[in-house]
């Protein structure tokens, strides 16, 4: 790898992740570095996708310790940062969407309030100017009606809408990287490619990187620029497109998603003894 | 098999009642899997619940395998069908084993104890015997459907009613599953109602899809219409227009 020069966002070399006293590390000398691009991760669950997101905003509990070579951020070493300034990090220079609007916003408190909570705290501005730089941000996501939204609670709201919402509160102080972890999970398929349209779109303008976590491969192939697959908390190929796919473990996943394109009768399922056997050979 | 008349679906009284399900007709051959596809929201769950007697708002006609259902269902009309969950964290009691989880149906029928019967249960969705002794936080969520879809065929029904039986799962381990309900299918001739919000898993599955819109059905779409993108709804094409990419 060449050294990271002045574009370079973010820059991971042989990151792992412990949990307690495991000796098996859940995620196992990872590399990358990231440009304003947007950048797919995908695996399925368990194989240290999201302990990766998390690991890289040190939001990991106490029992995971994180070793690197290099992590830094912006030119900043994150392992050697206290809580203190990671903390004016997060939500400002690098920023975390979630899965599940219904889980990650706040129940208790109108949109308007937690959109304008962020503004508030990221920006250094007033009251009433943090509702007027929220209210902006909502219309940015492509919300209606704002004066009303604002006054709904969360789960008044549908998952669209919600998912929006935080992309408005992520994305207001215009962060330099966003980690998003499965975005459009939780979502319809009619909505999802709005959303994602809305994220890059977004992401662009502030010329940040993106990092899209998910499990979806054709969809992270459609939408991103670079797709690291990883499995069992090891990256196991780097692609920019399906077709070049060599590795088993990829081709296999291609392969079990059903297609409506190409139909078959039966559906192709990964051969976990081959995948090993070509994970453990270097 | 199915025969659905005017079937509808009301939630709340007074101001507050909404109408769900408006008016629908189907039905489903013996053998044949039908798809429901739509938007969450659009009625296709209360659908399903209604057919598998788990809702007792509705009105309208519906007939099982000749015999029409009452709102109540007596012990005969409740063998007629069984149904698998989405979510295989939630529908599997978390400290029952999964011997009495697979034991249940039977017991409850007034059937035996059926406990010689769960080895053989486990064995037809590809788990080994061994696993009737965990409980079910020992198994993955691909296991845990397995199971849930052995319950289902305890009480040998006819007709199964699957509620997005894999979207909780990785897309690996959702083939696995969709080979095993496509293998238990062939072999026990079984009549399949399948939801889903994904259009490419019903693609795969169904022989038919009916593709519902606040409470309505706005389209039919056969397997060759799938394949060659036909549609005749404009609700339908954006539907599938937003699955294909």
């Amino acid at each position: 790898m060449h050294a990271p020069d002045q574009d370079t966002i973010l820059s991971v070399k042989n990151l792992s992740v412990h949990f307690g006293r495991y000796a098996k590390p859940a995620i196992d000398g990872v590399s990358f570095d990231l440009k304003a691009e947007r950048l797919g991760i995908v695996g399925e669950s368990g194989s240290g996708k999201s302990t990766l997101g998390r690991a890289i905003m040190r939001l990991l509990p106490p029992i995971g310790r994180v070793t690197a070579d290099t992590l830094t951020f912006d030119g900043m070493p994150l392992l050697a940062a206290k809580e203190k300034q990671m903390r004016s990090l997060r939500g400002n220079r690098m920023a975390l969407i979630m899965q599940d609007p219904r889980y990650s916003l706040n129940p208790v408190l109108p949109i308007g309030k937690q959109v304008a909570e962020a503004a508030l705290l990221h920006l250094k501005v007033g009251k009433a100017e943090a509702y007027k730089i929220a209210a902006t941000m909502l219309e940015r996501v492509r919300i209606t009606d704002i004066e009303r939204t604002m006054k709904l609670y969360p789960h008044q709201i549908s998952g669209g809408m919600g998912q929006r919402v935080m992309i408005a509160m992520m994305l207001l102080a215009k962060p330099r990287m966003v980690i998003a972890d499965e975005p459009t999970s939780a979502l319809d398929v009619s909505v999802r490619g709005d959303v994602l349209n809305l994220l890059d779109e977004l992401v662009r303008e502030n010329k940040a990187g993106l990092m899209l976590i998910s499990h979806d491969i054709r969809m992270v192939a459609a939408f991103c620029e670079r797709i690291m697959v990883m499995y069992k908390g090891r990256v196991v190929e780097t692609l920019t497109n399906l077709e070049e796919a060599q590795h088993p473990y990829t081709r296999g996943l291609i392969a079990a998603m059903p297609d409506l394109k190409a139909p078959v009768r039966r559906l192709k399922t990964l051969d976990r003894n081959a995948i090993d056997a070509v994970e453990t050979r270097p | 098999m199915i025969d659905v008349q005017d079937l509808s679906v009301s939630f709340g009284s007074g101001a507050s009642a909404r109408q769900v399900v408006k008016s629908v007709s189907f039905s489903v051959a013996k053998g044949e899997t039908l798809g429901i596809v739509g938007e969450s929201g659009c009625g296709k769950s209360t659908v399903l619940r209604s057919l598998a007697g788990l809702d007792r708002h509705w009105t309208g006609k519906i007939n099982l395998a000749g015999t029409d259902v009452d709102k109540t269902r007596t012990r005969e009309q409740m063998l007629l069908t069984q149904m698998v969950f989405q979510d295989p964290y939630g529908s599997i009691h978390p400290r029952h084993r999964i011997s009495r989880v697979l034991a249940e149906p039977i017991r409850a029928m007034d059937r035996g104890k059926g406990w010689d019967r769960v080895p053989s249960a486990l064995e037809q969705v590809g788990l080994p015997a061994a696993f009737a002794e965990r409980f079910p936080h020992q198994l993955s969520g691909g296991q845990r459907q397995r199971v849930a879809i052995a319950r289902a065929l305890m009480l040998e029904p006819e007709i199964i009613l699957l509620d997005e039986p894999t979207s909780a799962l990785d897309v690996s381990v959702q083939a696995e599953v969709l080979n095993l309900l496509a293998d238990l299918k062939e072999a026990r001739q079984l009549t399949y109602v399948l939801v889903s919000h994904d259009l490419s898993v019903i693609a795969h599955m169904c022989d038919r899809v009916l593709v519902m819109k606040s409470g309505v059905f706005v389209d039919e779409l056969t397997k060759d219409d799938l394949y060659e993108g036909r549609t005749h709804d404009d609700y339908s094409r954006m539907l599938f227009e937003a699955s294909a990419i």
